[in-house]
């Protein structure tokens, strides 16, 4: 099947050949991070995640998304989604080595990476993160390849695949949970020191990867032709709605709590990120672009009428993006250090090193996407299986 | 030949799954808490519960401060880093960031312009080394918490588990920072946390801790299992507060105010 990957028209290989120049222009900048140091990026003693950590948070979410497709199609027999499963789960295979390739630019001392393995600490929510990315992982590789691989040669999914697709299904809530967790035992980090902290991302996790996994599906169907077919667009596209209303809501949850209570370790990171805090608020326009966005993604997914027209419900769905993404990838980790356990204010920018080693892991992601589905679309286009 | 690939491929399964069972009792016995391997050598001070009370009666003058802080960051080699990303072991802050909870509008002045002496709180329920997943960060049986230079792999999720800002990232080489090297303490590599360790080295080595020998008895160090240590008098005879116990991670520094 791999083959498939192998054969492509000019713009194919352009588009490849892009991507692997932007990863080679990323890496000269993360040889520059190896030679000198973390002091290459914009962290801090008082703010020690920053972007990568939160890119890594945010990639969690686009992975654990694949459930959105996988549950219905195999629990529920949606068939509608027989065409976009396997894009589902390849996509989250992309999007957890993404994750991954996070952690690993962010460490001090990345050649010393498998002393997590080498030394298990079952106490350490970061030992289980491991475990449940990398079997998320692994589950998704066999599970797609070996659907794939058996409509390739023409005959019904193996039987053996079947309780591992029930597996993946708790797996996919598990990496999220885990990764919330990551964050949300800590004595003294009030923005992150939330019970709801792992439905947030759950719900955050369940309309922004769905709807990042339906703007590249538009896009395959333009470019690949190769059609999801209308029915899994609408379905896709009222679970990204409903998980988009919760999620909006849980953010009330908190800001309610926050500022009713009026406790001033819950309210202060809150004010930071919207208002500013002492005069430092980098990220106050953000917040409220974030805000705006949400909304705005409401008002065209909410009525069906309107998210029905493809020209409405695209730019509901870039803005819904946005939203989250400022939401996960910007406020979330950077806020729970600012302000710091002492009242005091470190703000945090990421520096350019930081952002195109980002920007390298996100080509080396989208690289990975791009062979899996040239693949998928390639065998299902093939087989003409729908 | 279908077949022979077929028989290739169970022998090679089976010899794969063998090996990785014999992979996990290997990396069940590399679990062992770190404060087992700890045995006391000869010579050194021992104690069960080691603890810190800090009289700020007695750290009046710039001087006082200044004299304690040098004493452990020589010994220790810490880099004098300017900036956000500085390395300290022990520093000061003012009475709000200190005990932001027991602050107040009408405070005292007296305490409002005061300095007071941080280090590491080498509490008894550390988050810092529950959360650490490698172990590079452990505590030992008498309640020192310790960093494995060697294995700490920089994840920095040790700082965001303090509460109390006690941990430094090294984000570059600190060796250009040192000046008069003490060749007796190791010198860290850039990608690694590090902290006060209660000067467990010299205890080893019969010594008390350098910024105690240094305070002109401003701060008593002991073990707090022992009824009879001079640091349980102090504790005795004087009001003393925590920094934060609303946390429950039991710090073992105790303030004199």
């Amino acid at each position: 099947m791999f083959e498939k990957a192998l054969q492509g028209d000019r713009r194919y290989w352009a588009w490849i050949i892009f991507l692997l120049a932007v990863m080679g222009i990323g890496s000269i900048f993360y040889l520059l991070q190896l030679v000198n140091g973390l002091t290459v990026t914009g962290m801090t003693r008082d703010v020690s995640w920053g972007f990568y950590i939160a890119q890594f948070t945010y990639m969690v979410g686009v992975a654990a998304s694949a459930v959105m497709l996988v549950l219905p199609f195999y629990l529920h027999n949606a068939k509608q989604f027989s065409r976009m499963v396997i894009l589902g789960e390849f996509m989250a295979i992309a999007a957890v080595i993404v994750c991954l390739g996070f952690i690993v630019v962010d460490l001090g001392q990345p050649q010393r990476l498998f002393n997590v393995v080498l030394h298990p600490t079952p106490n350490s929510i970061l030992f289980w993160d491991m475990i449940v990315l990398n079997g998320y992982l692994l589950l998704n590789i066999v599970i797609g390849w070996s659907n794939l691989h058996a409509e390739h040669k023409g005959l019904s999914h193996p039987k053996w695949v079947k309780p591992l697709v029930y597996l993946s299904i708790v797996w996919a809530v598990s990496i999220h949970t885990v990764t919330a967790f990551l964050y949300q035992g800590l004595p003294g980090r009030h923005y992150w020191l939330t019970a709801i902290l792992a439905a947030r991302f759950l719900s955050s996790a369940f309309c922004s990867g769905p709807a990042i996994l339906l703007i590249l599906a538009l896009i395959a169907k333009k470019v690949a032709k190769y059609d999801p077919g209308e029915k899994a667009v609408q379905t896709l596209a009222t679970i990204i709605t409903y998980a988009m209303v919760i999620n909006v809501f849980f953010f009330l949850l908190e800001v309610f709590t926050a500022f009713y209570s009026d406790i001033p370790g819950h309210t202060h990171t809150l004010a930071y990120l919207f208002t500013g805090l002492h005069g430092a608020g980098s990220l106050v326009g953000w917040m409220w672009v974030m805000a705006v966005c949400a909304l705005l993604s409401l008002v065209l997914l909410i009525p069906p009428q309107f998210r029905q027209k493809p020209e409405l419900l695209v730019p509901g769905l870039i803005l819904l993006i946005a939203a989250t993404w400022i939401d996960k990838g910007l406020g979330l980790v950077v806020g729970g250090f600012i302000p710091n356990p002492f009242e005091g204010i470190t703000e945090y920018a990421p520096t350019i090193p930081e952002i195109m080693i980002s920007v390298m892991i996100y080509a080396t992601g989208l690289l990975i996407l791009t062979v899996l589905w040239k693949i998928a679309i390639g065998v299902k286009k093939e087989t003409g299986s729908a | 030949m279908d077949n022979n690939r077929r028989t290739f491929l169970k022998i090679a399964g089976i010899s794969a799954a063998l090996g990785l069972s014999g992979g996990i009792p290997l990396s069940l016995q590399a679990y062992t808490p770190a404060d087992v391997e700890y045995v006391p050598t000869k010579g050194q001070i021992t104690g069960k519960r080691w603890g810190m009370v800090i009289d700020t009666r007695k750290f009046t003058k710039p001087e006082d401060f200044q004299r304690v802080i040098e004493a452990c960051h020589q010994t220790h080699n810490v880099p004098d880093i300017q900036g956000n990303e500085e390395i300290k072991w022990i520093w000061t802050d003012h009475f709000e960031q200190v005990f932001p909870s027991s602050s107040n509008p009408y405070l005292a002045e007296r305490y409002e312009q005061q300095d007071f002496l941080l280090l590491c709180n080498h509490c008894n329920n550390p988050p810092c080394v529950r959360v650490c997943p490698t172990k590079a960060t452990f505590q030992r049986a008498d309640g020192i918490i310790m960093m494995d230079f060697h294995r700490c792999i920089g994840c920095r999720y040790c700082m965001a588990g303090c509460p109390y800002g006690s941990r430094s990232f090294n984000f570059s080489d600190p060796k250009p920072y040192v000046q008069n090297l003490n060749p007796d303490f190791p010198a860290r590599m850039r990608g690694v946390v590090e902290k006060c360790t209660f000067c467990a080295a010299r205890l080893e080595q019969g010594q008390m801790p350098a910024c105690v020998e240094a305070s002109n008895g401003g701060l008593i160090f002991g073990d707090l299992s022992d009824p009879d240590s001079e640091i349980r008098k102090v504790l005795r005879e004087n009001f003393t507060v925590r920094r934060k116990v609303e946390l429950g991670t039991n710090p073992c520094v105790f303030y004199i105010v």
